[in-house]
């Protein structure tokens, strides 16, 4: 194979419009990929990764320029463009009442794979993907990795040269997506395929061959991930201070001048600084003075948020960590009485345990999560905390009492943040504001005065007349965060709060997590970011439906070090307890 | 507080309620375009009465009674005119294509048969496909045939027939159908809108996830139904004003009996039908179910209430069913309020089944909102 690219794009444009507003999804993008490797597409929400994902497989038009897969235009040759590569949307069509080996035969009816090359194809896929044991079972009944391997499966089943996967991994445990990894390196290598993959998780960047990040339609920076973390060389600490909290001390040190990142990590703090800096220059740094400074490697992440730092400017302005506090009852020694205890709590739904036996204490002013995969059980857990689902057996108790049957007044002492954002997208931003004051029943001096603050604390001052439905993710994670806090809750509830905003809006999101719960507010998080429990005090580790640990990031990072990953990941923690559940459940 | 924060949070939701259907234009325009449309084209469209009855003749005989016969047709404003026959071979085409609703056939001995014997046939071919049609055009012609034997005896100096039909119709003395009609209308559409309000709330909330946030505010499900069921209430009830206005104003329907028994009529049927709607929406996970559902509720209400067909003439099952259909009880008392004058005393017995009927849909919807929740 030759190597010209397999994929090109110039000047690249496509808008949308809808409900009279123009978004432009992708602004003169012009790449070229190399065959025989994995390119990754990187980018939150709203980047334009699936419109680019939808150009290339010629099932849109652009607005301007052009974009060729297989040396084919894929606008003007969409069926033999569509013919010859391979593309996974992001919820791929899987036929749930099909058996696995129903769905495969229909795809290869679809792609008219002959009957004759079938067999082989199969048994290779069915292998690769560690499905062979299960082809007669539902594709319903399959959990989200193996249904994304399947997916894969049938986008396989004619070998194309070219695959597009639009975010395979997102919300699929650690081990499958580890396995779906492995199954591309060897499409890679073994039959000189060539893949374009999205995702929003920055950890994956640095598993590609090459990367192109995306942001609002642009490209920010392509090249291979190493030389993009290779520019932070020299930049990247961790830190920490004996018996200090490692976020209280990332409060301190983000936003300082000099600092571009500053990021609880367990028992340290990860800091990225603008320029080449050593020891001596950082403990100049408030609260660093009797610190332990420790050079690390740089990541990829690194080099991402300070691209776009300096791209996006000061826009997500960092400003000091307490000024959340305000008008809260500033609290700084936590007491010990769990806010919230759950022992025993089982829900079921049909004959399938969603939630089976969890048990754990949350402590007043700690954060603390839920970390586990799409259908772990995490959701359900939370909604019945919050009341909206009654549990099958065990008990629960937030504040003492159960939310379910408690006097209306006990809710007006949490709030709730959930995964989809519940804003009401045709009223706006103050709008929204002020519904959520009165529905706590807050009366119009005390309402205009949150209101206030929730715009200027959550830069919402310049959208107060904006529609919700028309804010970026970005800002409606900010406005639906406002709406909880509107009438000063004691306990957070927070329900996959930062699924698909970029880095920056989740760090600045954390920020104001950091900065609730130093002022007491209880707060538990759910979350299928491996990484988002290294801010937390305290995390459960969760799959399916049952609690396989409950300790400090720290702590189970630790317990993970092996000789041979003396620096365990959180994922490569939350992997060795899978595995080890797994194993004693054979043992049984 | 209490008392005061209930208060707070009713009027933020309802105020809510308000702007979500008010600010955007296209659920404004539902609310407001469609039901004057169907207002005018059922005024003016939906009627039993027959006007310009197109119609063939086919007179063979030249004498004068004849000649009367016919200018009495010709004089009648149902009828009209459109073809004038030779010859019998061309009737059949004529009806088959349509072109007439009857054929008015004189035979040859029509006017010497009445000189000399007292008594001759005429003959009317109608086209039965459409019987309720027919039978209305036949009235119409015997009443004209009636008429022109009453002038025939009074011009002869002859003997009247032994007994004769005196009609008197009471309520509507000209039997005119829109005033059957209209005061139907206002039921029918002030249904459609309060389901159409209703049923969708929930639903859409549930879509946006909304609903999940509602549950965990210090709301009550009892203050969610309220500020769920005012808005469509209230909707209701201004609609219902603007459709009386124009069916007293302009249709010139009278309203003959007591207008507060109409509205206390009006109150408890859009009480019962928010409450349907609102049952609806607490069942339906989605808005298209709740579409749906509202429709599947709204066909069977309309065609069960005796809007076009009486209830006597169902048979006993269906006339069972109707029990619940809380259009059965408004169509009553509309038409007894415009025509008869009716009262509350008259209307006790239209009114508490719909009381019922709200109340159990509403209480219904109220436990289902925190019990249906997956």
């Amino acid at each position: 194979m030759d190597d010209a690219p397999i994929l090109e794009a110039v000047g690249l444009a496509k808008a949308f419009t809808a409900g009279g507003r123009r978004t432009q999804a992708l602004d003169g993008v012009s790449f070229a990929i190399r065959p025989g490797v994995v390119t990754g597409l990187i980018g939150p929400d709203g980047a334009g990764k699936t419109t680019l994902m939808r150009l290339a497989a010629g099932l849109l038009v652009p607005d301007a320029g052009s974009i060729r897969a297989l040396g084919l235009d894929s606008t003007r040759e969409s069926l033999a463009v569509q013919a010859a590569l391979g593309y996974m949307p992001q919820r791929f069509g899987l036929y749930e009442d099909l058996s696995v080996q129903e769905n495969l035969d229909l795809y290869a009816d679809l792609q008219g794979v002959p009957h004759a090359a079938r067999a082989e194809r199969y048994g290779e896929l069915m292998h690769m993907t560690g499905l062979a044991a299960f082809t007669r079972r539902l594709a319903g009944r399959l959990s989200g990795g193996m249904k994304q391997k399947l997916g894969l499966a049938c986008t396989l089943v004619r070998a194309p040269r070219l695959l597009l996967l639009d975010e395979p991994t997102v919300g699929v445990d650690p081990i499958s997506r580890r396995e779906l990894w492995a199954i591309l390196d060897r499409l890679v290598k073994n039959e000189g395929m060539s893949v374009l993959l999205s995702t929003a998780y920055l950890d994956e960047a640095e598993r590609c061959q090459a990367v192109i990040l995306l942001n609002a339609g642009r490209i920010l920076e392509q090249g291979a991930p190493a030389t993009i973390s290779a520019r932070m060389a020299g930049r990247t600490w961790a830190v920490s201070v004996a018996g200090e909290r490692s976020r209280d001390l990332q409060v301190g040190l983000a936003g300082q001048p000099g600092v571009v990142d500053a990021l609880a990590q367990g028992d340290h703090v990860r800091l990225v600084t603008q320029a080449v800096s050593d020891p001596a220059q950082l403990a100049r740094l408030p609260g660093l003075q009797e610190a332990r400074i420790q050079a690390v490697a740089p990541r990829f992440e690194d080099g991402f948020v300070d691209l776009l730092r300096t791209h996006i400017g000061a826009a997500g302005s960092l400003r000091d960590g307490d000024i959340l506090v305000d008008g809260l009852p500033r609290d700084a020694d936590a007491g010990e009485a769990p806010v919230i205890e759950v022992d025993g709590l089982r829900r079921r739904f049909g004959d399938f345990w969603a939630v089976d036996g969890v048990s754990f204490e949350v402590r007043r002013g700690e954060i603390f999560g839920l970390l586990g995969a799409n259908g772990a059980g995490k959701s359900t857990t939370f909604r019945m905390l919050c009341g909206l689902l009654p549990a099958s057996a065990g008990t629960l108790r937030v504040a003492g009492l159960d939310l379910r049957h408690a006097a209306s007044t006990a809710r007006g002492r949490i709030g709730y943040m959930s995964q989809k954002f519940s804003l009401y997208g045709n009223l706006s931003v103050g709008q929204n504001l002020d519904f959520f004051a009165s529905a706590y029943g807050l009366a119009a001096h005390a309402r205009a005065e949150r209101r206030g603050w929730a715009l200027t604390e959550f830069d919402l001052a310049d959208y107060a007349g904006q529609l919700a439905a028309d804010l970026s993710l970005g800002h409606k994670q900010r406005l639906a965060m406002a709406c909880a806090l509107m009438h000063q809750p004691e306990i957070l509830f927070l329900d996959e709060p930062t699924s698909g905003v970029d880095p920056l809006a989740r760090r600045e999101f954390w920020r104001r997590i950091n900065g609730l719960a130093r002022a007491g507010v209880t707060i538990l998080v759910t979350t299928h970011f491996m990484e988002e429990a290294e801010y937390c005090d305290r995390v459960a580790i969760m799959a399916a439906g049952r609690v396989l640990a409950i300790d400090e990031p720290a702590a189970l990072k630790a317990a993970a070090r092996s000789p041979g990953s003396p620096e365990p990941s959180m994922e490569d923690a939350f992997i060795r307890l899978a595995k080890s559940a797994e194993t004693q459940e054979e043992a049984a | 507080m209490t008392g005061n924060a209930t208060l707070i949070r009713l009027l933020a939701l309802i105020h809510k309620e308000f702007l979500a259907l008010l600010k955007d234009p296209r659920s404004r325009l539902v609310l407001i375009v469609p039901p004057v449309i169907q207002l005018l084209v059922f005024g003016y469209a939906a009627t039993f009465d027959l006007k310009d009855i197109p119609y063939a003749l086919y007179s063979e005989d030249r004498g004068a009674a004849a000649r009367d016969l016919v200018a009495a047709f010709d004089g009648a404003p149902a009828f009209r005119r459109v073809a004038t026959l030779h010859a019998e071979g061309e009737i059949a085409p004529l009806v088959d294509r349509r072109d007439v609703l009857m054929v008015v056939h004189i035979g040859p001995r029509f006017s010497a048969d009445l000189q000399s014997r007292g008594s001759a046939p005429v003959q009317v071919i109608v086209d039965g496909r459409n019987s309720n049609t027919a039978l209305i055009a036949l009235n119409y012609v015997r009443a004209i045939v009636e008429q022109y034997d009453r002038d025939w005896i009074a011009s002869h100096g002859l003997q009247a027939p032994p007994a004769r039909l005196e009609t008197r119709a009471w309520f509507n003395p000209n039997l005119e159908s829109r005033w059957f009609f209209i005061p139907g209308i206002l039921g029918m559409l002030t249904l459609v809108v309060t389901m159409l309000v209703t049923a969708l709330t929930v639903a859409r909330e549930r879509e946006q996830g909304t609903f999940d946030q509602l549950l965990v505010t210090p709301l009550r499900p009892g203050e969610i139904l309220l500020g769920k069921a005012l808005p469509g209430f209230l909707i209701g009830m201004i609609q219902g004003t603007v459709i009386l206005l124009i069916a007293t104003l302009w249709f010139k329907v009278p309203l003959l009996g007591s207008l507060p028994a109409l509205y206390a009529g009006l109150a408890l049927f859009l009480l019962s039908g928010v409450g349907a709607g609102l049952l609806i929406s607490s069942l339906a996970v989605t808005q298209q179910q709740g579409l749906l559902g509202a429709f599947l509720f709204m066909v069977p209400a309309v065609i069960l209430s005796g809007f076009a067909t009486p209830i006597a003439n169902m048979p006993p099952l269906v006339q069972n069913i109707t029990l619940i259909d809380p259009l059965r009880y408004f169509l009553v008392i509309l038409r007894k309020v415009f025509l008869e004058g009716a009262g509350f005393d008259v209307l006790t017995s239209q009114l508490w089944p719909m009381a019922v009927i709200g109340g159990v849909a509403l209480l219904l919807s109220g436990w289902l909102f925190r019990h249906r929740l997956y």
